[in-house]
């Protein structure tokens, strides 16, 4: 009895620390998301209280939309007293290409439990994506709880940070000698360079870079982002599959 | 409630139907296509991509210098170290240019 209780014990142990390796395996991976993210999140926080959200307001924000981007568009928009309907409506443009996002990740993750996949989806921004998806394409398994390690924290992060940008906004010195407004473009060619051994990666890029720099021009921001990014997908579903190595595959 | 409240409720709604609809519409299929997994294996860098371009193309010698930085240190480091280096350089770079 005892010593299947220790076998047992062990084993428990074992998968134990597993979990929690796997947890703080993502937690590190985090890490350059939750500073990349930072002033971002601050800075969000002063433009809305600037823009005539309360603290409150732009802390909710945050914790329900958690889409960077989207928010500044939305936090914008109200600022000019542009219609409701028309708001959320670009929140939701903004927010559209999280549908491609969604549609790769849930590939890796559909073997979770419901309720852990729905919260897995709550949190996919494009950092989440793209490292839940280089792992994956690494041959490493995507679970629940690494990929909660690697959420949770910018999560935590970005909500906090929207609230002390809001309480501290007007405090932020000279953002523009700081580059923050320029460390997402950063941070998001560290990602795209990050996939260039997939097949097909430069033609891909070449196209999308074209098209939404065309859209940018014409139709204007945020439509560039959804325009380029069907461009790109495009060329990869037009060409004959053998050049994105996916008949090679086994 | 507030306008502003519902602004962020309503907005957040559709934010997750984004964040959830592409699975639920693409896992209704039993077999998924190789076009369509090609187009799925080209998402992220297509995505990705049109958040750089329009932003490389408005910015001046500073940022063209940090993008540049962060291209060469990938071919090394981490993404961590890549963005470290591309901020630095910003950072130092606009002390000058402005």
């Amino acid at each position: 009895m005892r010593p299947l209780k220790e076998q047992w014990m062990s084993a428990e142990a074992i998968s134990e620390s597993g979990a929690r390796s796997d947890f703080w395996d993502g937690v590190r991976l985090s890490m350059p998301v939750v500073v990349a993210s930072a002033p971002f999140a601050l800075l969000f926080g002063a433009i809305a209280v600037d823009n005539g959200f309360s603290v409150l307001e732009a802390f909710l924000m945050s914790a329900m939309i958690y889409g960077g981007a989207s928010q500044m568009v939305g936090i914008e928009l109200f600022g000019q007293h542009v219609a409701p309907w028309l708001i959320v409506l670009s929140i939701f443009a903004v927010n559209f290409r999280h549908v491609l996002y969604s549609a790769g990740i849930g590939r890796r993750i559909a073997h979770w439990p419901v309720l852990q996949q729905a919260l897995g989806y709550f949190i996919l921004t494009d950092p989440q994506f793209a490292v839940a998806e280089a792992r994956a394409v690494s041959g490493k398994p995507v679970g629940f709880v690494w990929y909660l390690g690697l959420g949770l924290p910018v999560y935590v992060f970005w909500v906090i940070e929207s609230g002390l940008g809001a309480v501290f906004g007007k405090l932020i010195p000279d953002t523009h000698a700081l580059g923050i407004d320029f460390l997402l473009p950063i941070y998001f060619l560290g990602l795209v360079l990050g996939f260039r051994k997939r097949p097909l990666w430069l033609p891909v890029v070449a196209a999308s870079a074209a098209a939404s720099i065309v859209a940018y021009k014409t139709v204007g921001s945020p439509w560039h982002v959804s325009i380029g990014a069907i461009a790109g997908v495009l060329l990869a579903v037009v060409l004959p599959p053998h050049h994105s190595g996916v008949g090679e595959r086994p | 409630m507030s306008t502003t409240f519902w602004i962020i409720l309503v907005g957040a709604i559709a934010t997750y139907l984004t964040r959830v609809g592409g699975h639920l519409v693409i896992s209704r299929f039993e077999n998924i296509h190789p076009r369509v997994e090609a187009g799925l294996n080209a998402v992220p860098a297509a995505v990705l991509t049109t958040l750089v371009a329009p932003a490389v193309l408005g910015a001046g010698p500073a940022e063209w210098a940090a993008l540049i930085v962060t291209a060469l240190v990938s071919l090394r480091g981490g993404l961590m170290s890549m963005f470290l280096a591309g901020a630095a350089v910003l950072i130092l770079a606009r002390q000058f240019v402005g």
